[in-house]
């Protein structure tokens, strides 16, 4: 029941306790025990809201960082990727199969912010042997949202 | 001349048959509903989904590729062996792909050739009421005359066969039933169904079953009439594509029936229709043949809606049953003293939410609105935020 609690949760964080309550026939009481102990052991990590930034004023840059590393005795790529996610402008750090190791979403004001956070930064972290920088230019879906154009139904209101 | 200024000269005629078709009884609502603005419906008949995109990417490569001619008048092959497929892993009943299968233009085509196929002049289909409006309609085109059973809110509106049994002359034809059910999201439980068609049986009746809405069931398995021991050689079974797979604008539909009744159906299929859309049934085999993630992915979704609505229908004194199959909750309006048509209008005024009147579907609807559930969960939330009021205004008894 966990997970259906948690699939309508990850599809909208603002699901009433009462409708997932409706939709999986437990009390509210035990929906809110449920959540709680999730929060707690760390499965729901955080509830957020995904923003279209760029119909706001807000100048952000993005950046997706490939990094090729030597992975390290007994701690293998752990504590790489650990030195690079402890940065605040580090929003997405994996660990990925292909040509390179790691994979790191970066946020800025500006390019030359994050072009100064690479090469000030990221690679003179001992073990990284090389990166690759690609910025953003649009972004189309995020989290499964498509940003513009999204469909919308367009239904004859009454149909018998 | 006798000239009248209240009745211009007849320039042409209607025919009789066309006459007595009922105008769908709430134009008047229609009308209404057209002029007002901010509405939240809860009145419509399908999916709030647009088509799952990989079958719409199908059916655009076949624009490209330039499959843009007839198919065969049964339907592409490939889809009919298909469907085959599809009807022997869920239902496990096996239908020939040559001979006993049909792709018709949606379930209301296919309803139309049943009816035409199988009725002479006079000759008896006995409905369940409510029921979906293109039942009556269909058996008057073809000749007959509807009966319709009485179903209610106490058995869930399950057809019972003893209602059923009461209503049998030497005319009856046929039984024509459509579960999980418009408008009430009524399902027919294996064992009743096996009472309706034992009496079919018995007296040599034909069922004709509409069963659209399949695969939109909710903690039950739904029973293909078809696939009850002995009943594939009297039954017709018409399904379609556009509810499981959110696809009703393309128009697919099938019949798979005995090859005789088949063979009927083709006939008139093929001089009225020829075949249906090529571009449809190029995605409906997409669909078949890998929208089932898709499908159950969307049908998780109805249930988490059914169930807010239906808690949320019973909480604001519009009791309703547990509809457990289509996307309709078909709630009792019987407190407010009001008809089901001046319920709809007044709601649709005061508080700008739109509902079917049940009388639209029959006698036995009266006294109930049919609520669409196929709609975002803010959007349900608003709508029974405004019928609360509405109800706890016009609160009778």
């Amino acid at each position: 029941m966990l997970k259906e609690i948690l699939k309508i949760l990850q599809n909208d964080a603002r699901t009433t306790t009462r409708q997932i309550s409706a939709m999986t026939g437990l009390p509210a009481s035990e929906i809110r025990k449920l959540i709680k102990q999730a929060e707690k052991d760390r499965i729901i990590l955080k509830y957020k809201t995904l923003v279209n930034w760029d119909k706001v004023q807000n100048e952000q840059v993005w950046a997706l960082i490939e990094v090729r590393v030597s992975p390290q005795k007994d701690v293998g790529f752990d504590s790489i990727a650990e030195r690079i996610y402890r940065f605040p402008q580090v929003g997405t750090v994996y660990l990925i199969s292909g040509t390179y190791d790691l994979f790191v979403l970066v946020t800025g004001k500006s390019n030359h912010e994050i072009a100064n956070f690479v090469s000030q930064k990221l690679s003179h972290i001992e073990g990284v042997l090389e990166t690759v920088t690609q910025f953003v230019l649009k972004r189309y879906k995020e989290d499964g949202e498509i940003i513009e154009g999204k469909e919308e139904a367009k239904r004859q209101p009454v149909v018998l | 001349m006798p000239s009248d200024s209240k009745s211009p000269p007849r320039k042409f005629r209607i025919s009789q048959r066309a006459s007595q078709l009922s105008p769908s009884g709430i134009r008047k609502f229609f009308d209404l509903l057209a002029s007002t603005e901010g509405v939240i419906s809860l009145g419509v008949g399908e999916p709030d989904f647009a088509t799952p995109w990989h079958i719409r990417e199908a059916a655009i490569q076949s624009l490209e590729k330039g499959y843009t001619m007839y198919t065969s008048n049964l339907g592409i092959p490939e889809l009919r062996e298909e469907l085959s497929r599809h009807l022997r892993s869920h239902y496990n009943i096996g239908y020939d792909p040559a001979t006993e299968l049909l792709i018709t233009v949606g379930v209301s085509e296919g309803l139309d050739l049943a009816m035409r196929a199988i009725l002479d002049p006079g000759d008896e289909v006995i409905i369940p009421d409510p029921s979906f409006v293109a039942y009556d309609a269909c058996v008057i085109l073809a000749g007959g005359i509807p009966v319709p059973v009485p179903t209610n809110e106490e058995d869930s509106f399950e057809l019972s066969a003893s209602a059923v049994a009461a209503r049998i002359t030497s005319k009856t034809r046929a039984i024509l039933i459509g579960y999980p059910a418009n408008p009430t999201g009524a399902v027919m439980h294996r064992n009743k169904l096996l009472e309706i068609v034992e009496l079919a049986k018995r007296h040599g009746l034909m069922v004709v079953s509409d069963e659209i809405y399949a695969r939109l069931v909710y903690g039950i398995d739904h029973t293909c009439v078809a696939a009850l021991p002995g009943m594939k050689e009297s039954t017709i079974l018409l399904g379609g594509f556009s509810k499981a797979y959110a696809m009703t604008g393309w128009r697919i539909g099938y019949a798979a029936a005995p090859k005789e009744i088949v063979a009927a159906m083709t006939k008139i299929h093929q001089y009225t229709m020829m075949c249906a859309p090529t571009m449809g049934q190029v995605a409906a085999l997409e669909a078949l043949k890998s929208g089932e993630n898709s499908a159950i992915e969307m049908i998780e979704d109805y249930n988490r809606r059914r169930l807010v609505i239906v808690q949320g229908l019973n909480d604001i004194g519009m009791p309703c049953f547990e509809p457990k199959g289509a996307f309709y909750a078909f709630p009792s309006i019987k407190r407010t003293g009001m008809s089901s048509e001046e319920f709809a209008e007044r709601l649709l005024t005061e508080e700008k939410v739109a509902v079917v009147p049940g009388s639209a579907f029959g006698r036995c609807g009266e006294g109930y609105v049919r609520c669409c559930y196929a709609t975002s969960l803010a959007d349900i939330e608003e709508a029974l935020a405004r019928m609360k009021r509405f109800v706890v205004r016009h609160r009778k008894r």
